[in-house]
């Protein structure tokens, strides 16, 4: 701390200043130059790998083996990639039967995404609210015992249930069909639902609930009126991270689609083996896989944030 | 965490009348299911002719005993069914999904079952765990796991490091954020096509045009066992050090701002600040983050399948990655099974030993 000093400060004073104090300012302005080129860095780190995908989109043979970096000064921006797919300004009113392909993959992803978190959410939803509400006993299981089964299956790894599901859905004609993938993306992002809106719920007064108990509601009506609502946030959260898992998913879309059902991670890998790569082309089709995502990413930052730190902080 | 049971209001009397319905339904719905479950059973074993094209029927049958089940609550059991309600379709849910397809995989776990030939399956007690015992393969993917679990602590390192210049009093804090989370919502495999097979391409990949630049004169990533082992975990890295950062980052600002300013005014170093409060303080944080990664990285797949295919000779090859591609090569789910039960076996040993040692350890620490 500095001695208090004359209220008039003149430029005299600014001379004055003991060395320590410039020191200190050079030392702080240091300390600034390496924060923000730390996170500079880092911000480089995250990004230049998108960057370099999108504008690989644009790039012709010669632009990517020469390893062109910046359009309009490297090379001139072309849409190789994206008229590969079909979805090239000039080529976007023609028939594409690549673009057809990538629409149906599209969707199938998107359609088993949306519908496996949905169902997650609900199911979910209302097994949290039970648990932090209620008390069970089913034999020897109580809440915690319930809860622990549903947060266990988190550490189930995918491959345990790959092989039994391919055999049992040969047996029940669900393989490759979108509500097979549907069912198994449920069940792989139940736990982090549950886990989310638990700690929601819990962070709910239960007064709410008592009071509107005594005016009256169900259990029900309750839950539907008065909690639901409160507990909004917390369900858009759960839906976010949901979404990004499913939409990602890999390994049981591989194994468990072929034609009909496959997801758009699928059409992703099989691209690479067949005849060398085209780079501007799965430069375009990575590129068109992960728009969605950035997307909703950067628009519900808030929410994915928040469905990730549940339960972590108490 | 307390629990409130939300029972203390006017107790309504419970609907007692139709409860000889509800002890009918159950019993009715369950003697249903089995029957429909019997007679496709028999049916594929050939010993009745008549049943049904696929199993399909017998999955409506669980899911009419499921309603039943919840209906019988409601009438048996008045309040207390409905509340029962609540969790009755995740545990349905959960049972079918987790602990059928488990217990089913058990008796494929034992059996020499190859998919593509007309053989079908055959009984063969221990045979596949015997094979694994003696499958050098399958144990170096289960050292490469315990690698890439170890792994985790340095990517801890640079999350907690990322997350304290996200707390420091910076502009635009938001945009930077925002920019740190982008990785973690890129599927693998697109990260796999970007960095792993675009970003490392040895002629112009723009990473080996830096390696080059500074000073490794070939830049082949995957040529040897651990710079491709390395170059694996650093991608991996890459997309999950956002989900410790942000965990991390709530953590930090959930801190105690008295306690941060009362080590300030002691005059306690930025360092020794770190050491003596914010990191006894971050613990509990640090813990769930590193064990939540730990319980992510043991399910990496996607990558190594689509970038090395487990090359060079398996040296990248994770337990999933390495069953995936036992079973495409040979089609034979009765050892990819059993490769995977085991592997299960180890992770459940391997969790619940490191959350009994880390409460063990906070315990003593704090």
């Amino acid at each position: 701390m500095e001695p208090a000093s004359p209220a008039v400060s003149t430029r005299f004073d600014e001379a004055d200043v003991p060395r320590p104090g410039a020191g200190r300012l050079a030392r702080l302005g240091a300390r600034r130059v390496f924060l923000y080129g730390a996170l500079l860095v880092w911000a480089i780190v995250c990004l230049f790998p998108i960057y370099w995908t999108v504008t690989t989109s644009f790039k012709t043979a010669v632009n990517v083996t020469q390893g062109h970096l910046i359009p309009w000064l490297d090379y001139r921006p072309d849409w190789r990639g994206w008229r590969s797919l079909g979805l090239s300004p000039d080529t976007i009113d023609n028939v594409s039967t690549v673009r057809e392909e990538f629409l149906s993959r599209f969707t199938n992803s998107a359609v088993a995404s949306l519908s496996a978190s949905l169902l997650a959410i609900l199911i979910g939803s209302l097994a949290a609210y039970g648990l932090a509400r209620f008390r069970y006993r089913f034999g020897f299981m109580r809440n915690e015992d319930i809860s622990f089964f549903f947060l266990s299956q988190l550490i189930l790894p995918p491959v345990v249930l790959a092989l039994p599901f391919l055999v049992l859905y040969k047996e029940l004609d669900l393989l490759d069909t979108r509500i097979g993938l549907i069912l198994l993306y449920t069940l792989t992002v139940l736990p982090i639902v549950i886990w989310i809106m638990r700690d929601q719920f819990n962070a709910i007064p239960v007064e709410l609930e008592e009071a509107a108990l005594v005016d009256g509601l169900s259990i029900w009506g309750a839950f539907y009126q008065i909690v639901l609502p409160l507990a909004l946030p917390g369900m858009v959260a759960a839906l976010v991270l949901s979404m990004v898992l499913c939409w990602n998913e890999y390994f049981f879309a591989a194994l468990l689609t072929s034609v009909e059902a496959k997801t758009l991670p699928v059409m992703v890998a099989s691209q690479t083996g067949s005849q060398g790569i085209n780079w501007w082309s799965m430069a375009a089709l990575s590129t068109a896989a992960i728009a969605p995502l950035l997307i909703v990413g950067v628009a519900l930052e808030r929410y994915l944030i928040k469905g990730m730190t549940a339960g972590a902080v108490k | 965490m307390t629990r409130t049971v939300v029972a203390e209001v006017p107790e309504r009397p419970p609907p007692k009348r139709y409860g000889w319905a509800g002890s009918l339904l159950v019993p009715a719905a369950s003697a249903l299911f089995v029957f429909v479950a019997l007679v496709q059973a028999l049916h594929v074993a050939g010993v009745v002719s008549f049943g049904f094209a696929n199993w399909r029927p017998v999955v409506c049958a669980y899911l009419a005993w499921g309603v039943a089940l919840c209906v019988g609550q409601v009438l048996r059991r008045g309040e207390d069914g409905v509340r029962v309600l609540f969790i009755m379709p995740a545990v349905l849910f959960t049972v079918a999904m987790v602990i059928f397809p488990t217990l089913f995989g058990l008796t494929i776990a034992m059996t020499d079952w190859n998919l593509s030939s007309t053989a079908g399956r055959q009984f063969n007690g221990l045979d596949n765990f015997r094979q694994m015992l003696g499958d050098a393969y399958y144990w170096n993917a289960l050292q490469n796991m315990v690698i890439y679990s170890a792994l985790v602590l340095v990517e801890y390192t640079v999350a907690f490091g990322l997350a304290l210049l996200l707390n420091q009093q910076i502009r635009a804090r938001k945009l930077f954020r925002v920019v740190f989370l982008l990785p973690l919502m890129l599927s693998p495999v697109a990260v796999s096509w970007m960095i792993g097979k675009s970003m490392l391409e040895y002629r112009f990949g723009p990473v080996a045009n830096l390696m080059r630049w500074v000073g490794w004169d070939n830049p082949a990533f995957f040529a040897n066992p651990w710079t491709a082992r390395l170059t694996i975990e650093v991608m991996d890295a890459w997309t999950f050090i956002p989900f410790m950062m942000v965990v991390l980052l709530a953590g930090l600002q959930a801190l105690p701002k008295d306690v941060m300013e009362a080590a300030e005014v002691d005059g306690a170093s930025r360092w020794q600040t770190f050491w003596g409060v914010t990191f006894p303080l971050m613990l509990p944080v640090s813990i769930t983050a590193i064990v939540l990664r730990i319980i992510f990285k043991l399910k990496l797949a996607d990558i190594i399948i689509n970038v090395t295919a487990g090359g060079p000779g398996g040296a990248t090859d994770s337990v999933t990655s390495f069953i995936f591609r036992e079973y495409r090569d040979r089609s034979n789910v009765g050892y990819g099974t059993m490769l995977a039960f085991v592997y299960l076996i180890l992770i459940i040993l391997f969790v619940t030993g490191l959350l009994k040692l880390l409460n063990r350890w906070t315990r003593d620490v704090t």
